[in-house]
């Protein structure tokens, strides 16, 4: 029994013209079992910046928490947003402080920058960052998505085809994952919205 | 005429067919094979083949067991006052990676008898088939054919006496025969029951909980086989490791009759609409 597979995830960011893309499925299992198939993993963390945790789903529960209250008091104190090129050392050094007994999650971080330039990162989970021009991906199901990203992303996309692209990379990925799926949420940030869409997915 | 037929098929061509003798006797699964007359595997030349083969094949963890490969699974059969019906799902996983949503984990033994698939594919597979050929043999050199618990024994026999060896199936064996309808459950430890209602495999506790809540053994034919078919879907929503279609085959005094395959998606989008308009 492996704990990075007890509880089941996808996530996946990419980049494309001025924009990002962040998407997860909904699932929470223990194991064989589906317990909810209505299970944020993606969360807010500024206007401009999100983060996908896959892994345990207790340590996504504590994580989320944790990044939220850090960014908060990051903003009290500094009197500005957080970027997310910073935001991605703060939760690579969150995880390393936990070296020798880690957090059991892989993070995507996805965002635009005070320039509006696209940033997607995905890191393991003692903190080391892996920065990609193009698409990053964490899960149980992360093996499926880099083949479906590999395949699908081109470069420069606008955000409609981008959501299109995640998408189908998302949904094919898990249709061949027994522990992720049960439905997906992808996030598209652009510098002027956010756009959020539920996508229908197989239900087995 | 008939008793040549069944001379050609029953001793010499089955043991030309089994693979080449290694000499050593002794051995558990041999001595049955001898007696029967066979077919004889080839085993591990070792002291104790069994021991040998469990250290390479670990028969528990699913994770590098070549053996167990479509080992989630949900199948259920039961017995009712027009028949039996049985259902499966259509999943085969290896770890967390679905290899396939199209395998057929029903077993056309003959026209009058049905197996079920969970565990290893190629056992079941294989022991379904020789039991198939034992049961012909059977009508050839009885003019009758075999009842389902005496099929379902042949099975349990031979599974047995292999046991510790590593085989890996749980299955009901179902058919019609002159006692009316009929339904066992027969697995890799030799244990055989006569029962009215089964469900095996990793969805199986989900597909009872939806079958005790509304069988009974009065229900209509289209009830009945609704009731299977829900029992699968459920157990396929919650269990990971069920899935792909729903596999529908109904049993009555002419035998079995494939009923329907239903793409689990289809099925789920169907239900729900139906749900939504109902409140």
């Amino acid at each position: 029994m492996s704990i990075m597979e007890y509880n089941g995830a996808a996530v996946v960011a990419m980049v494309g013209k001025n924009c990002v893309a962040i998407g997860a499925d909904k699932r929470l299992g223990q194991q064989s079992l589906t317990v909810s198939t209505d299970f944020p993993k993606i969360f807010t963390m500024t206007d401009k910046t999100m983060i996908g945790l896959a892994g345990l789903a207790t340590d996504v529960l504590t994580l989320r928490d944790q990044f939220r209250l850090k960014t908060k008091l990051y903003q009290l104190e500094e009197n500005r947003v957080i970027e997310p090129q910073t935001f991605a050392n703060m939760v690579s050094s969150t995880l390393y402080s936990k070296r020798f007994g880690p957090y059991f999650i892989e993070p995507v971080v996805a965002g635009l920058d005070k320039h509006d330039k696209p940033f997607i990162c995905s890191m393991d989970t003692i903190g080391c960052i892996n920065f990609a021009k193009d698409f990053v991906v964490a899960g149980t199901a992360g093996g499926n998505l880099y083949g479906m990203c590999e395949s699908l992303w081109e470069p420069d996309l606008e955000p409609e085809d981008l959501f299109e692209t995640v998408s189908q990379a998302l949904l094919n990925a898990v249709d061949r994952n027994c522990l992720s799926g049960w439905g997906a949420v992808v996030h598209i940030i652009t510098p002027d919205k956010v756009v959020t869409r539920s996508l229908k997915a197989r239900m087995d | 005429m008939l008793s040549e037929i069944v001379a050609q098929y029953s001793n010499d061509a089955a043991l030309t067919a089994g693979s080449a003798h290694t000499g050593s006797s002794g051995l558990l699964g041999r001595d049955f094979a001898k007696m029967t007359n066979d077919l004889i595997f080839d085993l591990p030349n070792t002291q104790d083949p069994a021991e040998f083969l469990n250290t390479y094949t670990d028969v528990d963890s699913s994770a590098d067991n070549q053996i167990k490969f479509a080992h989630g699974t949900t199948t259920l059969g039961f017995k009712y006052d027009d028949g039996v019906v049985i259902c499966t799902d259509s999943r085969a996983s290896q770890g967390s990676v679905i290899a396939s949503q199209s395998v057929k984990k029903v077993i056309e033994i003959n026209p009058y008898l049905l197996g079920t698939m969970a565990g290893g594919a190629a056992d079941c597979q294989f022991w379904e088939r020789e039991l198939g050929r034992r049961c012909r043999l059977y009508e050839l050199r009885n003019k009758e054919r075999i009842s389902v618990a005496a099929a379902s024994k042949l099975l349990g026999n031979m599974v047995y006496s292999y046991k510790g060896m590593g085989l890996s199936m749980g299955t009901m064996i179902s058919g019609w025969d002159k006692m009316g309808p009929s339904l066992f459950y027969v697995d890799n430890d030799g244990t055989r029951l006569r029962g009215d209602l089964f469900s095996v495999g990793s969805g199986s506790t989900f597909a009872y909980g939806i079958l005790d809540s509304a069988y009974d053994a009065g229900l209509q034919k289209n009830d009945a086989i609704e009731l299977g078919r829900r029992a699968i879907y459920h157990a396929a929503h919650r269990d990971a490791f069920s899935g792909g279609s729903v596999r529908v085959y109904h049993i009555n005094e002419d035998g079995w009759e494939f009923i329907s395959l239903t793409d689990f998606d289809d099925l789920h989008w169907d239900y729900t609409d139906r749900a939504n308009r109902a409140t």
